[in-house]
């Protein structure tokens, strides 16, 4: 329905563009090319569209083709190795399945599953006329089986229905708001809720897409400004590499460039700080969102980004640090483990409630509950003025002798010291105290460990100062900027 | 007079305004468009009353005087929207910061 209306509406306009491969699409183009693939889709008796690829023309295709079939899309990370892809098909046959990866054809051979290039997808794709046939979505079908990174154990399909998708689109964006020269810079990988946002909200707006298939700061620089980009998102870590690939200018030099949003992770406060520096012309937005509720939920706008960074204030200034107030139709709270509200300022656990909120994995079930809310997972608090503060995941939680703490708030502190570059705390088992306090931190300039316990005991009580700490070069990271907290700890408690 | 539900599509049976629904009272409400009650499709042979010509615009949403009922255009046409006789309103577009 988003497609078809943007086709009737704009229809001539370039959709999507992939610069590696020179290539185009319309929005009347995309729709007819989803409508014949949603035939052959239909035809091959699939009961799942898998699309196990980089960016490229065909995942929009995929998706839309995908609705139009009345299938559920299912995008597959391409960085899994063969066997978790295996194990990732195994759940999800029999599929219809395109890939371009050379490697991946092997999948094939496999029981129930239907291989198709990305060339013969999107060449039968294009060279149909389309499905005329009027057919109407049902907002409780299927829309996307997303799996999980799975970073504490086997991935989790997350459900996304139409009625939470379109939710989440109604509620963020307005139709046709983009301006005929608008485009979007999209580097997040498609099988990552924000690829899939992305898509979704510039097909809405009219927006045209450039597809950067796999990201180096050198080519996103390159093709923002050749590609006169005027919107785009990146998770932290990129925009830390970006931040760094520019060291030594004094601007960016993207005078197109209106809007920069982020999320998918922690934000360090020297790297935005340093990013507003560069791009002083441009919007910034901090978007939190979780795959299982259809991407963002809450924003720190342009407005409160410059505040923040202009600010005296301590309180206001630490806004640059917030994920920022809920978006229209959700509704945040932040509760004990009983499950009860906690008053302003306190740390809990994020619960969320909504119509994007979907909150249900295939084979278990919805995780909402009864009331409508949503336990996220994360923890965090909100302040006075209903600004949201991220601490990590509730299952990082350190218990050191019964008492409960929050790595991020000991991270937030060391990050603070001027010779701290990143750091990372964690809980490993200690016979005294059940959990022990540990960190691995990244240095830029001398420290030593005594110095930085004193600094932590200067603003933590006593019991929050890390027993131990190592200096490495880097912390580990996954590819959308998460800290693999079970890599650090690993490393740590093996020490 | 039908009950509505969020999600349910309607078209007018008078020009090629299509709708969605948003949001909907409790209730029996009846949308028309172009003076006729909208459907599920079919024509019924008769044309856009002149007292309902305004037109619909694709991706406007329109709402009722206190908001209970809020419809989205997905088809422009030349007849205009009324809930139980009184015209719907165009809502304010809103202004949101672009997240992705």
């Amino acid at each position: 329905m988003l497609l078809e209306m943007a086709a009737d509406a704009f229809g001539d306009r370039v959709a999507f563009v992939d610069p590696v491969a020179d290539s185009s699409i319309t929005y009347a183009e995309l729709l007819a090319a989803a409508r014949t693939a949603a035939q052959a889709v239909h035809d091959s008796g699939a009961e799942r569209l898998a699309m196990l690829d980089v960016s490229n023309l065909a995942i929009p295709v995929g998706l839309f083709a995908a609705g139009w079939a009345d299938v559920p899309y299912v995008p597959l990370n391409y960085r899994l190795t063969e066997a978790e892809i295996d194990a990732l098909l195994e759940r999800i046959t029999p599929a219809y399945l395109v890939t371009d990866l050379t490697h991946m054809t092997a999948f094939g051979d496999r029981q129930g599953v239907a291989l198709t290039s990305r060339g013969d997808f999107l060449g039968m794709a294009r060279g149909g006329g389309g499905d005329e046939d009027y057919r109407s979505m049902d907002p409780e079908a299927v829309g996307v089986l997303l799996f999980t990174s799975g970073t504490t154990g086997a991935p989790k399909a997350a459900v996304l229905r139409h009625k939470h998708l379109v939710s989440y689109i109604f509620n963020s964006v307005e139709f046709g708001a983009a301006d005929e020269h608008d485009a979007a810079l999209v580097c997040v990988p498609p099988y990552h809720v924000a690829g899939i946002g992305a898509v979704l909200s510039s097909v809405y707006s009219g927006r045209r897409v450039v597809q950067l298939a796999n990201f180096s700061p050198e080519a996103w620089i390159e093709i923002a400004r050749t590609e006169k980009i005027t919107t785009a998102f990146v998770v932290p870590t990129m925009l830390a590499r970006i931040v760094h690939a520019l060291e030594g200018q004094e601007s960016a030099h993207m005078p197109h460039l209106q809007s920069l949003s982020y999320g998918g992770g922690k934000m360090p406060l020297a790297v935005i700080e340093r990013a507003m520096q560069l791009f002083s012309d441009t919007d910034f937005t901090n978007a939190y969102g979780l795959t299982e509720t259809s991407s963002t939920i809450t924003v720190l706008g342009p407005d409160e980004h410059r505040a923040a960074a202009g600010s005296e204030d301590e309180a206001v200034r630490r806004r640059l640090q917030s994920a920022g107030v809920p978006l229209p139709g959700i509704e945040i709270e932040v509760r004990n483990d009983e499950g009860k509200a906690l008053p302003t300022g306190e740390r809990g656990e994020i619960y969320v409630r909504g119509d994007q909120v979907s909150g249900e994995y295939e084979g278990r079930g919805s995780t909402v509950g009864a009331d409508g809310w949503f336990p996220t997972r994360d923890a965090g608090y909100l302040d006075e003025e209903g600004y949201l503060f991220l601490e990590g995941r509730a299952d990082d939680v350190i218990v050191r002798g019964g008492e409960n703490m929050s790595p991020g708030e000991i991270e937030d502190v060391l990050l603070e010291h001027g010779a701290v570059e990143d750091a990372a705390v964690v809980g490993v088992p200690s016979v005294e105290w059940g959990e022990a306090v540990v960190s691995a931190v990244v240095l830029k300039a001398t420290a030593t460990q005594t110095e930085l316990q004193d600094w932590v005991k200067q603003h933590l009580r006593s019991s929050r100062v890390p027993e131990r700490i190592e200096f490495w070069q880097e912390l580990p990271y996954n590819e959308t900027g998460k800290l693999l907290r079970r890599v650090v700890k690993e490393r740590l408690d093996s020490a | 007079m039908t009950t509505l539900s969020a999600g349910k599509r309607l078209k007018s049976a008078v020009c090629s305004t299509e709708i969605m629904v948003i949001a909907a009272p409790d209730g029996d409400v009846e949308i028309t468009c172009g003076g006729s009650p909208m459907g599920d499709g079919a024509t019924n042979g008769g044309a856009v009353d002149p007292g309902h010509a305004e037109g619909t615009a694709i991706g406007k949403r329109y709402v009722n005087a206190d908001g209970s009922l809020e419809v989205l255009c997905v088809k422009a046409g030349e007849g205009s929207l009324a809930a139980d006789g009184d015209a719907l309103a165009v809502k304010d577009a809103k202004k949101l910061p672009k997240t992705d």
